[in-house]
């Protein structure tokens, strides 16, 4: 797909990086020369300089031709801007663009028709959301649901302290005591397809297959506490601790924010509910933390402007037994390193705006095929298909899963027969003509995508 | 320094040469030259057989490199297949010494087109299809084939932004297309397209044999015929359709893209292609005042002064008439245009239009600055204001090139057997990549009297010339080398 980056601030870079790997063509855009210079030398792109918000600038860049744009300059108006006139250029292009400040951000989305607007991403909203879902779902990091609503993919990590450390797959029944299938693993960075023989090692992040009714067992034999937050102090007050603080306190659950600065306090409280408690103070004064409560809070969320500020308030939780700390880190470099402190969940706001928009992207290349439904995991780097097995596959059909040779990187994740009966497949299962098969697949950029069931087959 | 991924580089290139050198010896099985099928055959195992060592070698290389690599890569890349496209001549005994084989053959690949070949007809003509062949090849790049045909994922495509930049003519290179390898494609097709319009020209009043080296000649801007007179003793109709296809093929091959593109307009207000246009008419016109008096008609006059015309100013060197003879003014016109050299982005060599053309504007400009010191005044070409960074790199490099310039000169000039205006126009003429330059190494005449010093130095012109310098002198800088640098 040929696709258009306009500014190439981290995200848009670290988009471009992807997006070239992924074998799209891509165009960027940027008023600095020395930006898209040294870009042009770690990546394949063809580069314009200049506004992107301008006629000429977009046309250099070949906009009629693209079929994808996305904004992500620092400014909101730009981005705007930059998406309305490419959609004035080429009516059919995707959009999307980057809103950071709230206000625009509702408004764009309620007039996307009249931006021109295919997507607005908002990354401090994704960082709340996901926040709000560690809450919420604790243990996981992400649930997603298939069409059969009894089946889910849920991501977890293996962290220092879990059961599943240095446990190969083929053992993983005699550890968590119920049916599940580890579809994909995230190590490093890297998404694989794991065998029986692979060994989980302490920060992978694991994509499970189960049913909903073995979710908690699995939580339960994992030794996650699952008891129900109540009480949450976020550290902060920016723009992601508005939006989880409004979220929050629509499930119910009592929230603190801390933040310096006496004016923005205000703002918050104007724009908040008014039993949202707003304290005015240093949140890493520990004192302050003491008093408001942290010793009998069940989560911590670190949200300050500074990485090593959010860090050493987390370690002050991990200190006080906060049973839940979630930690937002600004640079992705800097994530890496935390992996090995004791500070909670990490969750970095940029690689989750770079995530949501190459799954959009990556949707629109599935859209052609098959598949019921496409689902992405793992970063973008891998997808779950469903496919439903028709009659042209009776040969593959009535033979156990076992004797059927799948290409690399491929699983079958999970099956389900009729509206009621689903299972996570082994080795006798066999298929029959009807069923609704769950296809997990590495993200392959040298093939084209999955379109027919048939194409999983060796 | 990541020797390993220069050596994948070069086993690669190799390997690629070693295909092409098995084309040669169907001329050779339809004239039933033993001799010279087994030298080819040979050649090519020995340029396969590095290529397998060097790829056993880098076999783990790492994939991170950076411009100093890329350089290192383009230069050696082009010693290598050099040294090995000089074997066949050696090995069938037709240019028995290998200093002058090496010398062919880099003026092959760097389309230069200056010999040592005394009788070029008495060549076997799988000899002279591998010469110019070779300016084929060397006229877009070997490196520019490679990009094109390396499979789109294989562990190394992308990163080659360093290579194309190294090997591409021009102070500035951008690609056509977002995809590198789609861009070296397009470029190769296009080249293809206009060679094979190029050949079914020239056939109706040539051999097939005859059109295909002309053919390969002028598309390479290389210059070597395959008559001792290059083109004088072929017909009219040939001549000129060669000064079309010499002036065709002096253009930056964007415009080409461009015209593709239905974009005549932007092609139309190019302003180096306007420049490159103007001086060849001007040039050809003045020269053909010049000398109409040698000729019969003004015909006759116009036809030689445009086909030398282009044949310099394209850096080509195909010649219909001995311009040694002319009048000093025609001379004097050819020696600038020989400086000049054809459009950046194109297939041939000198200095470039795109580089006078800044450097022009950026003299008229800084001697407003001396009337008026507050101005500010920006460099635009095609209405793009030109980066300060580009106008110093372009200030450096003409400083540069005439340091080699003289310093080559002096050292040709050791050899006290030829005349100054041989010594300075034979390093003229390689440095620019054109061929022919004047006196003794004129049209009519050849390097083949050298002595093998100048020889040596011609070649390191030639390939400067062809690389624009900076790969080449890379690789004598210790600095390159050094472990930490």
């Amino acid at each position: 797909m040929r696709i258009t980056v306009a500014g190439c601030g981290k995200v848009g870079s670290a988009l471009a990086k992807q997006l070239t790997n992924d074998n799209h063509d891509v165009t960027l855009i940027d008023t600095d020369p020395a930006v898209l210079n040294s870009l042009q030398e770690r990546t394949d792109v063809m580069t314009a300089v200049g506004n992107c918000a301008s006629m000429s600038v977009l046309r250099e860049a070949r906009i009629e031709n693209c079929e994808t744009l996305v904004a992500a300059t620092g400014s909101d108006v730009i981005n705007l801007l930059c998406c309305a006139t490419a959609r004035h250029l080429n009516p059919g292009i995707h959009t999307i663009a980057r809103i950071r400040d709230p206000d625009y951000a509702a408004q764009a989305r309620a007039m996307r028709q009249s931006f021109g607007l295919s997507l607005v991403v908002t990354p401090e909203r994704l960082a709340a959301e996901e926040i709000h879902n560690l809450i919420k779902y604790p243990g996981f990091l992400k649930r997603q649901t298939l069409i059969k609503s009894n089946l889910k993919i849920v991501e977890l990590q293996v962290d220092a302290k879990s059961p599943l450390r240095d446990v190969p797959l083929n053992s993983l029944y005699s550890t968590v005591k119920c049916q599940v299938l580890v579809c994909a693993v995230l190590r490093d960075g890297q998404a694989t397809v794991p065998d029986g023989n692979f060994i989980l090692k302490t920060g992978d992040r694991l994509f499970v297959t189960a049913q909903s009714e073995n979710l908690s067992m699995l939580l339960k034999n994992l030794g996650v506490i699952t008891h129900k937050a109540k009480k949450v102090i976020l550290a902060g007050g920016g723009r992601i601790a508005f939006y989880l603080a409004e979220k929050l306190h629509a499930s119910g659950i009592s929230v603190t924010i801390i933040e310096t600065n006496p004016e923005t306090c205000t703002t918050l409280a104007s724009l908040l509910p008014p039993d949202v408690n707003i304290v005015c103070g240093d949140a890493s004064d520990m004192d302050l933390l003491e008093n408001e409560g942290l010793p009998d809070s069940d989560t911590l969320v670190t949200l300050t402007g500074f990485d090593e500020q959010n860090m050493v308030i987390s370690l002050y939780g991990n200190n006080c037994g906060i049973p839940q700390i979630i930690t937002k880190i600004s640079r992705e470099e800097n994530s890496r390193l935390m992996s090995t402190l004791p500070i909670g969940s990490v969750i970095v706001p940029r690689s989750l705006c770079c995530n949501d928009i190459i799954t959009y992207i990556h949707d629109m290349d599935n859209r052609s095929g098959d598949a019921k439904a496409v689902h992405t995991i793992a970063d973008g780097q891998a997808d779950a298909y469903e496919f439903s097995v028709g009659p042209e596959l009776q040969h593959r059909c009535k033979i156990p899963l076992k004797n059927l040779k799948l290409k690399p990187n491929i699983r079958i994740a999970a099956l389900s027969r009729g509206s009621s009966y689903a299972v996570i497949p082994y080795g006798d299962t066999e298929l029959e003509v009807g069923d609704t098969l769950v296809i997990v697949s590495i993200h392959n950029p040298d093939d084209s995508n999955l379109k027919q069931l048939n194409d999983i087959f060796a | 320094m990541n020797y390993k991924i220069i050596a994948r580089f070069i086993s690669m290139i190799l390997a690629i040469e070693a295909g092409f050198l098995c084309l040669p010896i169907v001329w050779a099985i339809i004239d039933k030259e033993l001799q010279v099928i087994v030298s080819f055959l040979i050649s090519a195992a020995a340029a396969g057989l590095l290529a397998f060592v060097l790829w056993l070698v880098s076999r783990n290389a790492s994939r991170t490199y950076f411009a100093k690599e890329g350089m290192v890569c383009v230069g050696l890349s082009w010693i290598a297949i050099s040294l090995c496209g000089a074997l066949p001549f050696v090995l069938s005994g037709q240019i028995p010494n290998f200093l002058n084989a090496l010398f062919e053959i880099v003026s092959g690949f760097t389309t230069t087109g200056a010999s040592i070949l005394t009788a070029v007809e008495g060549m076997s003509r799988a000899i002279l299809f591998w010469r110019s062949f070779s300016h084929w090849l060397g006229g877009m790049g070997v490196l520019v084939f490679l990009l094109a045909i390396i499979p789109n994922n294989s562990r190394d495509s992308g990163l080659s932004m360093h290579l194309m930049r190294a090997e591409s003519p021009g102070p500035s290179v951008s690609k056509l297309v977002p995809k590198m390898r789609q861009s070296a494609m397009i470029l190769y097709l296009i080249y293809m397209a206009l060679t094979v319009l190029d050949i079914i020209f020239l056939v109706f009043d040539m051999s097939f044999f005859e059109a295909v080296c002309t053919a390969f000649g002028t598309a390479g801007t290389g210059g070597f015929g395959i008559r001792n007179d290059s083109l004088a003793s072929h017909s009219p109709y040939v001549q000129i359709v060669t000064t079309v296809f010499m002036t065709l093929f002096g253009i930056n091959f964007a415009c080409y893209y461009l015209l593709l593109m239905r974009k005549i307009k932007n092609v139309l207000k190019d302003e180096e292609l306007r420049f490159y246009i103007l001086f060849i008419l001007i040039s050809a016109g003045v020269i053909a005042v010049n000398i109409h008096s040698l000729y019969d008609s003004w015909g006759e006059a116009i036809r030689h002064s445009s086909f030398q015309v282009a044949s310099v100013m394209t850096t080509t060197g195909f010649a219909t008439a001995d311009f040694n003879l002319w009048p000093t003014l025609s001379k004097c016109i050819l020696l600038a245009l020989m400086v000049i050299g054809s459009c950046a982005g194109s297939t041939g060599g000198g200095f470039k239009c795109f580089r006078i053309l800044l450097i022009a504007k950026t003299a008229k400009r800084n001697l407003q600055q001396i009337l008026h010191p507050q101005r500010i005044k920006l460099i635009r070409i095609n209405g793009q204001v030109v980066d300060e960074k580009i106008i110093a790199g372009t200030g450096a490099y003409l400083g540069i090139y005439c340091f080699i310039l003289l310093i080559s000169t002096v050292l040709v000039g050791i050899d006290g057997g030829q005349s100054v205006l041989t010594s300075f126009t034979s390093v003229i003429a390689c440095l620019n990549n054109i061929g022919p330059g004047l006196d003794a190494v004129g049209p009519t005449g050849n390097y083949a009297a050298l002595a093998p010093l100048s020889k040596v130095v011609l070649i390191f012109d030639m390939l400067a010339g062809r690389l624009e310098i900076y790969p080449v002198l890379l690789l004598f800088s210790i600095n390159t080398w050094r472990r930490k640098s």
